[in-house]
């Protein structure tokens, strides 16, 4: 559905400068009906990358496939048609002051031309998707953070896009509305089919809502894969200090033995898989650290273990015997 | 002797007519001029959707040069190109193309900031809707503005009130000029005083429908 093909976007500094490179040669690949997690610090090109896919960017290296569409080979009307099947929504929600949360709504379909008719009854319908109807005569200023947010999104699916894109679409919003505006996204994933792409600084909403996500580090995508795979087992320390994985234990306390990392996921997580390989091999443990949470919907654990004494070996096999990953770690856990 | 002895209240009626006709003609004539070119001049501003840099460094220069001219000036120096529009430089019509040009760029001046004030996400947000820059233009940003167009021509109409008293050189009337060849160079203080409050009296309604108008566009 969409597909970077080692794309660059370097912006001009001026005479005599080289200029700043958001982006470096990002590849990447985001199928239809996913939901696609961008995760990096601010400054590491994330809103660059999202801009390029609908055009409000174009790159300086590279190819920016889009439905079928190289972005950047469309003339102006192609680049509007486009943007039709591309919602977005932002951060600051970005809605129009002087206009209702009905006018905001219809925005888009004035834009495209609707009649009058349809614009009234396609907005009716997107504000009760979103649960505004009865709000649809106020204005922006009016609304709580989470309700604008709705109104963004009722206004970003107007023209029924295939793509929506969401620019830190929960970085301004409380926790509680964070989570009711997540679930909205991927209630819409799940029943209009609606590919995503998010990007965030926080591993808690790639954690809650997506499907894929890729790291980006300096304009560079250090890491990418689902996201099951990037959380349990970051490989690039940018992916590893989002997922809260730097552990403080200095090189002079590690206790003796044999350090592992055990990963349980599903049903695993709550059997009691450590205790009874103790038991039956001899092994003694001691807990280092450890993670329980859900991803999406399914539960996963996570504990880093010194074990010593008895047939550690055996131990390690009657693990994954039982689901459980086993990562050995040396020098750190 | 009664209060207003030298009161000639003809005088004062025809007088607050003209005063009223030159700040109608000028002020449609400066909205008209000024609000496009405040809107050329924010387009062509650095990262704006129609930047370039010769257009918006030659009109802002424009602008600049025929605000720094003192208005009395301006009256006089136009008079040939005010021949030339209205067939004459004298009166009411001889004032309005001064009016208006010492006016206008004072607006647009006024319309760029209102403009500038715009939050640039909202007009990002338009072209990923997929706007044309023309509805963007016409449909996000100038209704986005409107409180700020509308209180710079409320500022811009009082301003035009204080240079249509400057428009007795040209024998143009109005309160302005009646104030000073009665009020001031006759001693007539009761014109004097009598003017100057219809002038109050005007500002002071100007203020009141722009403030009005201005809380009926913002939603903000």
């Amino acid at each position: 559905m969409i597909r970077f093909e080692a794309v660059s976007k370097t912006y001009d500094a001026g005479k005599g400068s080289s200029g700043h490179a958001a982006l470096r040669e990002a590849s990447l690949e985001v199928a239809q009906g996913q939901v696609f997690g961008v995760i990096g610090a601010s400054g590491a090109g994330k809103s660059t990358l999202i801009r390029l896919i609908n055009g409000l960017e174009l790159p300086t290296g590279g190819k920016v496939i889009v439905d079928g569409d190289d972005v950047a080979a469309l003339d102006v009307a192609g680049l509007r048609a486009l943007r039709r099947r591309v919602g977005m929504i932002f951060q600051h929600f970005n809605l129009l002051s002087s206009k209702t949360v009905e006018q905001n709504v219809a925005f888009p379909l004035k834009l495209a031309g609707r009649s009058p008719a349809e614009i009234k009854a396609r907005t009716a319908e997107l504000l009760a998707r979103v649960g505004l109807s009865e709000h649809a005569a106020k204005y922006p200023a009016q609304l709580s953070g989470g309700q604008k947010q709705r109104v963004g999104i009722a206004r970003a699916l107007a023209t029924a896009p295939k793509i929506l894109l969401c620019d830190e679409a929960t970085s301004a919003l409380d926790p509680e509305t964070t989570e009711q505006i997540l679930a909205l996204i991927s209630d819409l994933n799940r029943e209009l089919g609606l590919t995503i792409v998010l990007i965030t600084h926080e591993m808690d909403v790639v954690r809650r809502v997506c499907d894929r996500v890729a790291v980006l580090e300096g304009g560079r995508v250090v890491e990418q894969g689902p996201v099951e795979e990037v959380f349990l087992h970051p490989a690039s320390d940018t992916a590893r200090r989002f997922v809260g994985e730097v552990e403080e234990t200095a090189e002079t306390a590690l206790p003796a033995g044999v350090l592992v990392r055990l990963t349980f996921k599903g049903e695993a997580t709550y059997k009691p898989v450590l205790g009874v390989v103790a038991r039956e091999t001899g092994v003694d443990y001691s807990i280092l650290g450890g993670r329980i949470h859900k991803l999406r919907d399914a539960p996963y654990g996570q504990l880093t273990l010194a074990l010593t004494g008895g047939d550690v070996e055996a131990a390690i096999a009657r693990f994954e015997a039982a689901d459980v990953r086993v990562d050995r770690l040396e020098g750190r856990p | 002797m009664s209060l207003f002895s030298n009161i000639d209240w003809a005088d004062i009626a025809a007088a607050t007519l003209d005063t009223l006709t030159m700040l109608g003609g000028s002020m449609a004539l400066t909205v008209i001029l000024g609000l496009p070119l405040g809107v050329i001049l924010f387009l062509t501003g650095k990262g704006q959707m129609l930047e370039n840099k010769a257009a918006h460094t030659a009109l802002g220069l424009l602008v600049n040069i025929l605000r720094s001219v003192p208005f009395v000036i301006l009256l006089i120096v136009m008079i040939p190109l005010t021949v030339l529009l209205v067939g004459t430089s004298l009166g009411v019509a001889g004032a309005i193309p001064p009016l208006v040009v010492g006016a206008a760029p004072f607006y647009a001046r006024l319309v760029e900031t209102a403009l500038r004030e715009v939050d640039k996400g909202v007009v990002e947000a338009s072209f990923a809707l997929g706007g044309t820059r023309r509805q963007v233009v016409l449909g996000a940003l100038l209704p986005e503005a409107m409180p700020g167009i509308i209180a710079g021509a409320t500022v811009t109409a009082i301003a035009l009130v204080s240079y249509t008293a400057m428009a007795g050189v040209v024998g143009a009337g109005g309160l302005g000029d009646l104030a000073i060849r009665f009020g001031y160079q006759r001693f007539q203080t009761d014109v004097m005083v009598v003017t100057v409050v219809l002038l109050l009296i005007l500002v002071q309604v100007l203020q009141m429908i722009g403030d009005a108008v201005v809380r009926k566009v913002s939603h903000r």
